[in-house]
């Protein structure tokens, strides 16, 4: 049993091995097939171990598995090991099972792909990161993950790296998720200072000692980290550009996994949040909740289909964070659970769409597919409910257990979020109807058809866990509390309660609800009615998404550049001055010693003589001491 | 000190004063051979510390240094001579001054 | 009786050492080096330590010192020695200076320590010098038991620094008759 923890990781890691060392000698689609087998062992490892937990006592669900002492100097040692708790298995779980779908559609979406073997090592060297990200039992461990899929993402985003504009995309992924490594890299060295130690357990359970400032301290910091890999404001400006990489990739990291490392950071380290002061877990919801609406808003106007995905992404992230920060933990991996299925499900459907026309990612080019991809524009649908609000669609539960939170934390919160709510409903509309309903716009010469059964397959099972997963957490007794129940034992009660009665939650539903039909009526009038011209709603402002990033681009390229000229003179001037003087006094020193090096043998044996002198008279002085 | 009677202490001043003859020597000489030759004092300086030495203490063992001193100091003189010879056939009448060409 | 004999011993010394230090011709240094040897062959009989006496005069009075005169006669270096400058400035006073400060800490040291050898064990067994054994014998037996790795030691020092003489001081024929350089040994 735990046993069984340490195979989830390292099925992905032979895959990546082996695959490194024969991947071109297995070709396509062996390569392919041996990175899904890969990831379906590690998804059997995770449910064996799963159901190792479950049949243990719920206090005991916490062990971990130490492999080797990974980091051995001094006080500060670091273990390879392995946190096995409620939190960590669920996340296992997700990761491996949609991964190993991902890595089945993948074959098909990179069918003749020159580097098809080359596709999978990255994939698979992806998910072993994503693993020891979320298995590590110490801070430095995760951030080795961290950093793992942050190259993999890098990797994958330049996959087709001839293009100026995916090297490009990598590179601004690659450089804005710095930033927030920075923030991780200070956490963990304060968390260090503070405490001796990164370990997890080690820091909850000293969690209480901490002053509130220090704490404060970390878990803003920790954010920093969270909020560039999970794409909060205003470190979000990599994930649109990230749609450059392969489709699969952008279902597999920049929507179902990685990019939720950031949410699930958060509520990993619960225990210090609920020791910091209580602004930080309000900065916290108020980043996220805007980043929510922010995205929102930018989706409505863009006409690529992946680009829409991307802020619509974006924006579920934010409502991850805005629970992460009103306490309602359950409530946020319950949305990253459900986000997982129907948002991957989401790019998986789109890039059948856009493998189907050979490549075209507008929108505008689009249209009347329905006909022609049956099985995508239905499961597609499925997963556009799910996302919209629909009940009893996965997403509705969970966006709506978010919201209840909020509006028990404060109604400013709420109303924010439900606007968001509206806006999604409206623009994942806008995107199914330009898609799937309407007049064909795309070019006579092109024949949409219906992708293998290797694609269908994922498309299907995904869709399936969209409409089903609520019933991991319904909210009508306490015993369907499934989710809430078992990750208790890693949230140290640290778990917000619901203030509000049973009256006022049927009534936030049901105006969620309303919502989410206004949001899809909208969608109806404007573009499938023609009440409305389109120019109203797609404003370019929202088409720029609100010129953040060419602020952010200005900022960098004016005032941040000549900040880092600063820095580069301070460096050649100051820092190697002192290096090069170094060098320079020990030169000029020798030049005036080497006087003393006259060539006279007697001189020699006269500057011996003073020294054995000198050394007597130590030694006489110490005897009489 | 204890100076009643010829007590160990007696070498020992001799020795010293010996020794810094020889060191004195040595520093102020340019002649090599003379060199050697305030080498060869200060060794027996040291060689009659020895030897007092071991019979304060009822010991052959400073007797055996002795002789180990004296095998050292002979390869020394023979080494050293041989240098003499071999810069002399260089340069007829060198001082130890005249061979400082090794400097900074 | 002992210290008359340490006396006109230590005289000798004395004296031989001052004039190895100031007689300007070689030659002469060289026979007050043999006056001091002879001082201390003295005083190794004055010990009770008459291998090394004779060891002594033999080695250190007879060998090395024939072996200084050969090499003054061989290289016609009898010339004297100008003694009243000095060509490294300074070397002299600090020379003094240096002397000076040598025979105050050894005269402090022999000075301040009432009895160096008081309170220290004394030898036994073997190595005891007032057993029955002569002084030869005593040395023979502490040389070739506990000393005998270093007694082979110093046999191949002797027998290198041999080898390193002739090396040095060989004139390798050319073949074009010109002598080689004494540095290339």
């Amino acid at each position: 049993m735990g046993a069984a923890a340490w195979l989830i990781c390292a099925f992905p890691l032979a895959g990546f091995v082996v695959l490194l060392a024969a991947g071109r000698r297995l070709g396509e689609p062996r390569a392919g097939w041996l990175a899904t087998a890969a990831m379906a062992g590690s998804f059997v490892s995770a449910a064996a171990v799963f159901a190792g937990l479950m049949s243990r006592d719920p206090v005991d669900r916490r062990f971990v598995v130490t492999l080797f002492e990974w980091v051995p100097a001094g006080d500060f040692s670091v273990d390879a090991g392995l946190l096995v708790d409620p939190l960590s298995v669920t996340m296992a779980l997700f990761v491996t099972g949609v991964g190993a779908l991902i890595h089945l559609y993948a074959i098909g979406y990179m069918h003749g792909d020159r580097d098809f073997s080359k596709f999978f090592i990255y994939l698979n060297l992806f998910a072993f990161s994503m693993l020891v990200l979320v298995l590590g039992d110490n801070l430095a461990l995760t951030f080795l993950g961290w950093e793992g899929v942050g190259v993999c993402s890098y990797l994958l985003i330049s996959f087709w790296f001839t293009e100026e504009a995916n090297a490009t995309a990598g590179k601004k992924a690659f450089v804005t998720n710095r930033v927030g490594d920075w923030g991780f890299m200070l956490a963990m060295f304060w968390a260090f200072g503070a405490l001796g130690s990164v370990r997890y357990l080690d820091l909850f359970g000293h969690a209480g000692s901490l002053s509130s400032s220090t704490a404060t301290a970390i878990v803003v910091l920790l954010f920093v980290g969270a909020a560039g890999k999970s794409a909060q404001l205003p470190l979000y400006i990599w994930l649109p550009d990230a749609m450059a990489g392969p489709t699969p990739v952008s279902a597999l990291i920049h929507a179902a996994t990685m990019v939720t490392a950031g949410v699930y950071l958060m509520v990993r380290v619960n225990p210090l949040i609920a020791a910091a002061d209580a602004w930080a877990p309000d900065m916290i919801a108020w980043v996220g909740v805007a980043t929510a609406l922010f995205a929102a808003g930018a989706a409505m106007a863009q006409n690529d289909i992946k680009k829409v995905l991307a802020y619509s992404t974006i924006s579920q992230l934010g409502y991850m964070m805005l629970a992460v920060g009103t306490g309602a933990y359950v409530a946020a991996i319950f949305h990253m659970v459900t986000h997982a299925f129907f948002k991957a499900l989401l790019f998986l459907g789109s890039g059948s769409v856009i493998h189907a026309l050979d490549g075209d990612q507008d929108m505008r080019r689009y249209g009347a597919l329905r006909a022609a991809m049956p099985i995508t524009s239905i499961t597609f649908i499925v997963g556009w409910l799910a996302i919209a609000g629909v009940p009893p669609f996965a997403g509705f539960w969970s966006k709506d257990e978010i919201l209840a939170y909020a509006f028990d934390a404060n109604p400013a919160l709420w109303l924010v979020g439900l606007v968001t709510a509206v806006l999604t409903a409206f623009y994942m509309s806008r995107l199914v109807f330009m898609t799937f309903y309407g007049e064909a716009r795309f070019g006579d010469e092109q024949h949409p058809h219906e992708p293998s059964p290797l694609m269908t397959a994922p498309l299907v099972a995904l869709a399936g866990a969209a409409v089903v997963a609520g019933v991991m957490n319904l909210p009508f007794t306490k015993d369907l509390h499934f989710l809430g129940t078992w990750l208790k034992p890693s949230l140290f009660g640290n778990e917000a309660h619901l203030e509000i009665g049973g009256g006022v939650l049927w009534l936030l539903a049901l105006v969620a609800v309303v919502g989410a039909a206004a949001g899809i009526a909208g969608a109806v009038a404007v573009y499938l009615r023609g009440r409305l011209p389109v120019s109203m709603v797609e404003r370019p402002a929202a088409a720029r998404a609100f010129y953040v990033d060419e602020a952010v681009t200005r900022f960098v390229g004016g005032p941040g550049r000549r900040a880092f000229d600063l820095v580069a003179a301070f460096d050649s001037k100051v820092v190697d001055g002192a290096v090069d003087g170094v060098g320079r006094s020990v030169r000029a020193g020798g030049t005036a010693l080497r006087r003393v090096q006259s060539g006279f043998v007697r001189f020699y044996a006269l500057l011996t003589a003073v020294g054995a002198v000198a050394l007597l008279v130590w030694f006489l002085s110490r005897a009489s001491l | 000190m204890d100076l009643s009677g010829l007590t160990t202490g007696w070498y020992l001043a001799l020795a010293a004063a010996l020794f810094i003859i020889g060191a004195v020597g040595l520093l102020v000489r340019r002649n090599p051979l003379v060199m050697f030759m305030c080498v060869e004092l200060m060794l027996n300086a040291v060689n009659v510390t020895f030897v007092a030495l071991g019979a304060g203490l009822n010991d052959v063992g400073g007797q055996v240094a002795v002789f180990f001193v004296l095998v050292v100091a002979a390869t020394e003189v023979v080494i050293g001579l041989a240098l003499v010879v071999a810069i002399n056939r260089r340069r007829a009448g060198a001082t130890a001054d005249d061979v400082s060409m090794l400097k900074g | 009786m002992a210290e008359a004999v340490f006396a006109v011993a230590a005289v000798l010394m004395l004296a031989g050492a001052i004039g190895v230090v100031a007689s300007r011709n070689p030659v002469h240094a060289a026979l007050f080096l043999v006056q001091t040897l002879i001082g201390v062959a003295l005083l190794f009989i004055l010990n009770d330590a008459h291998f090394l006496a004779a060891v002594q005069v033999v080695v250190y009075a007879g060998a090395i010192v024939i072996l200084f005169l050969f090499v003054i006669m061989l290289l016609g270096v009898d010339k004297a020695e100008e003694l009243r400058v000095e060509p490294i400035f300074g070397q002299r006073p600090l020379a003094a200076v240096v002397g000076a400060a040598l025979a105050a800490v050894l005269g402090t040291v022999i000075l301040t320590t009432a009895d160096v050898l008081s309170g220290i064990r004394q030898s036994g067994g073997e190595r005891a010098l007032d057993g029955e054994a002569t002084d030869i014998e005593r040395m023979g037996r502490v040389l070739f038991g506990e000393f005998a790795f270093a007694v082979e030691i110093t046999a191949a020092l002797l027998t290198i620094a041999v080898v390193g003489a002739v090396v040095l001081t060989r004139r390798a024929a050319r073949s074009d008759g010109a002598p080689a350089g004494s540095g290339s040994g």
